[in-house]
């Protein structure tokens, strides 16, 4: 990199990571303040490891992500094959253009729209408060659907067809060749996009606000609330610890990255044929 | 191929064609719904002529509210995209150049900033750039004078630049990572300088990936409504923040009918640049 270059690359790095660094730095505050530094301490993790409704909001944070996860990830996983090998062209189109509306409109929009629907249905059955944990999780699966089918379509499209119908002429169910072959074949972007969706589930404020019951809070909203009054250095001492999760879990996932053409069971069982 | 794939390919489409019709088709009708009803879902044109027609006072003068409210939203979230291009394309083109282990850890990097929480990094900025924050702090340190610039329109810029930079190198970035270095070196032999090489070989084979980064950013900038309450100081009101008000007052039709207009304007926007797309670049089609 020639000097002039990696001075800009630096510069760009300081000013991504000037908030976060002083987050970090003042999450150790002895005082209350967020801009005068006064001393080293742990008091504020000592009381974010008390403070029980910041607790509850994590694990509820956690519980909404792995559930919206799972059913994204499944739902989505049968949508891209399905979607692929549609015939009828203008379903295919409807699917595609409805996949993309969640992605292309803007968060508030998505947020407003299904509230209006749950207020609206919530008001047909006589419910005084429609939302709750239910309506987030609806939000949160229709939210993820379109990225798990974004990294799984492609995965999809570039596996060798000849592979699940060699399994069906060997006698397997289209159903028993996608469990056996497709479904290794296509893992990587089954995996991307299950991550995908569990992160975006777990960072989502806006859709969370606008669909979420009183009665259920996640950690967004929490610190959302947090945020209206005078924030203590708690808050700080939470993104500190968000902070080195996600740090950790970027690098596993980067250490363990796999190549693309890394041996699948069912090719590792073609080679041992072939070498035969 | 049988019938019987045929019956797999539906069995296995079905639940999420019924999930893309209930919960993002009819949300969005509804939307139009609430937007042309009144409280008792009565047809009227009320809140839509409202948007275009409430008028207050702003320093003395005389103004359409909701009309003022979408200039300021579309002007900061088109400056704010502009200095994301500006700062990113430059940075996307470095990291694109990158030995592939430096690119690895420029990728860990820009990503973990966008996985933050955003509100956390967004108060942030706020303890930076207030009155008696570190930035004066600073400033008054090295013996310069104090700016005062929380509640500015460009302290809700900083704020908007700062979230959504990463969404602007990104899609740029891995457009450039795969473009072929033999057209550079072509266009080398053919006699080009470096500005030609940019502008004749670079720019044009990245127009795709800063498309999408400009959407990317735009989108979220034209209707936030954290950071212009935390960095805006509630004066610098933005159309994300009139429909989240209308929501927290529970005008239910009001919120629809603001986001209606803003969805619909979008939607042409996109529009417009999906054509600039299809004519300026070959085989720059969809990803699905």
């Amino acid at each position: 990199m020639k000097t002039s270059s990696r001075i800009y690359t630096i510069l760009i790095f300081i000013f991504l990571f000037a908030p976060i660094a002083i987050l970090l730095v003042f999450s150790f505050n002895e005082a209350k303040s967020l801009s005068v530094f006064s001393g080293f301490s742990l008091r504020w993790y000592r009381e974010l490891l008390h403070d029980e409704p910041t607790l509850q909001s994590v694990r509820n944070t956690l519980l909404l992500a792995v559930s919206a996860m799972v059913i994204s990830t499944v739902m989505g996983t049968a949508a891209s094959v399905g979607i692929l090998k549609l015939r009828n062209k203008a379903f295919k189109a409807a699917l595609n253009t409805a996949t993309d509306i969640p992605m292309t409109n803007p968060d508030i929009i998505t947020g407003i729209s299904l509230m209006l629907m749950f207020v609206f249905a919530g008001r047909l059955f006589g419910l005084a408060n429609s939302l709750s944990f239910w309506t987030m999780l609806i939000a949160h699966i229709t939210f993820c659907l379109p990225y798990v089918i974004l990294q799984v379509l492609p995965r999809l499209r570039q596996m060798d067809p000849a592979l699940p119908e060699a399994a069906q002429d060997l006698g397997c169910t289209p159903f028993k060749a996608f469990f056996k072959v497709t479904i290794h074949e296509i893992m990587p972007g089954i995996i991307t996009g299950a991550i995908m969706a569990f992160t975006m589930s777990l960072d989502d404020f806006v859709i969370s606000y606008f669909t979420s019951g009183a009665g259920f809070q996640t950690l967004p909203i929490r610190i959302y609330n947090m945020t209206k009054k005078t924030v203590t250095p708690k808050m700080y001492a939470l993104a500190t610890i968000i902070f080195f999760v996600i740090l950790t879990l970027l690098l596993i996932s980067n250490m363990t990255d796999r190549d693309p053409d890394a041996p699948t069971p069912v090719r590792k069982k073609l080679k041992g044929e072939k070498a035969k | 191929m049988s019938k019987k794939s045929s019956l797999s390919t539906k069995l296995s489409l079905a639940p999420y064609s019924l999930w893309a019709a209930l919960f993002i088709v009819v949300p969005l009708i509804f939307v139009a719904y609430y937007a042309f009803t009144d409280n008792s879902f009565n047809f009227t044109f009320d809140n839509i002529s409202r948007f275009f027609t409430a008028k207050s006072k702003v320093e003395g003068a005389e103004v359409r509210t909701y009309l003022l409210i979408f200039w300021r939203s579309l002007k900061l979230a088109f400056i704010s995209t502009v200095i994301c291009l500006l700062l990113g394309y430059p940075l996307a083109y470095i990291m694109s150049r990158a030995k592939e282990r430096s690119q690895k850890i420029m990728m860990i990097l820009i990503m973990i900033p966008m996985w933050m929480n955003f509100l956390i990094r967004t108060y942030a900025w706020m303890t930076i750039l207030q009155d008696t924050g570190i930035l004066n702090s600073f400033l008054s340190a090295i013996g310069l004078r104090r700016i005062h610039i929380i509640g500015t329109e460009s302290a809700v810029v900083i704020g908007m630049v700062y979230d959504y930079l990463p969404y602007m190198v990104l899609p740029i970035y891995s457009i450039m990572a795969k473009m072929d270095d033999k057209l550079i070196e072509a266009a080398k032999d053919l006699g080009c300088n470096s500005a030609g090489i940019l502008r004749r070989v670079i720019i044009p084979l990245s127009l795709p990936g800063v498309l999408s980064g400009i959407t990317m950013v735009l989108i979220p900038s034209v209707s936030t409504f954290y950071i212009s309450q935390k960095l805006g100081n509630g004066k610098f009101f933005l159309i994300g923040d009139a429909i989240e008000g209308q929501f927290v007052a529970n005008n239910l039709h009001f919120a629809a009918a603001i986001s209606f207009i803003l969805m619909i304007v979008l939607l042409a926007v996109m529009a417009l640049m999906k054509r600039f797309t299809n004519n300026r670049v070959y085989g720059g089609g969809s990803t699905l």
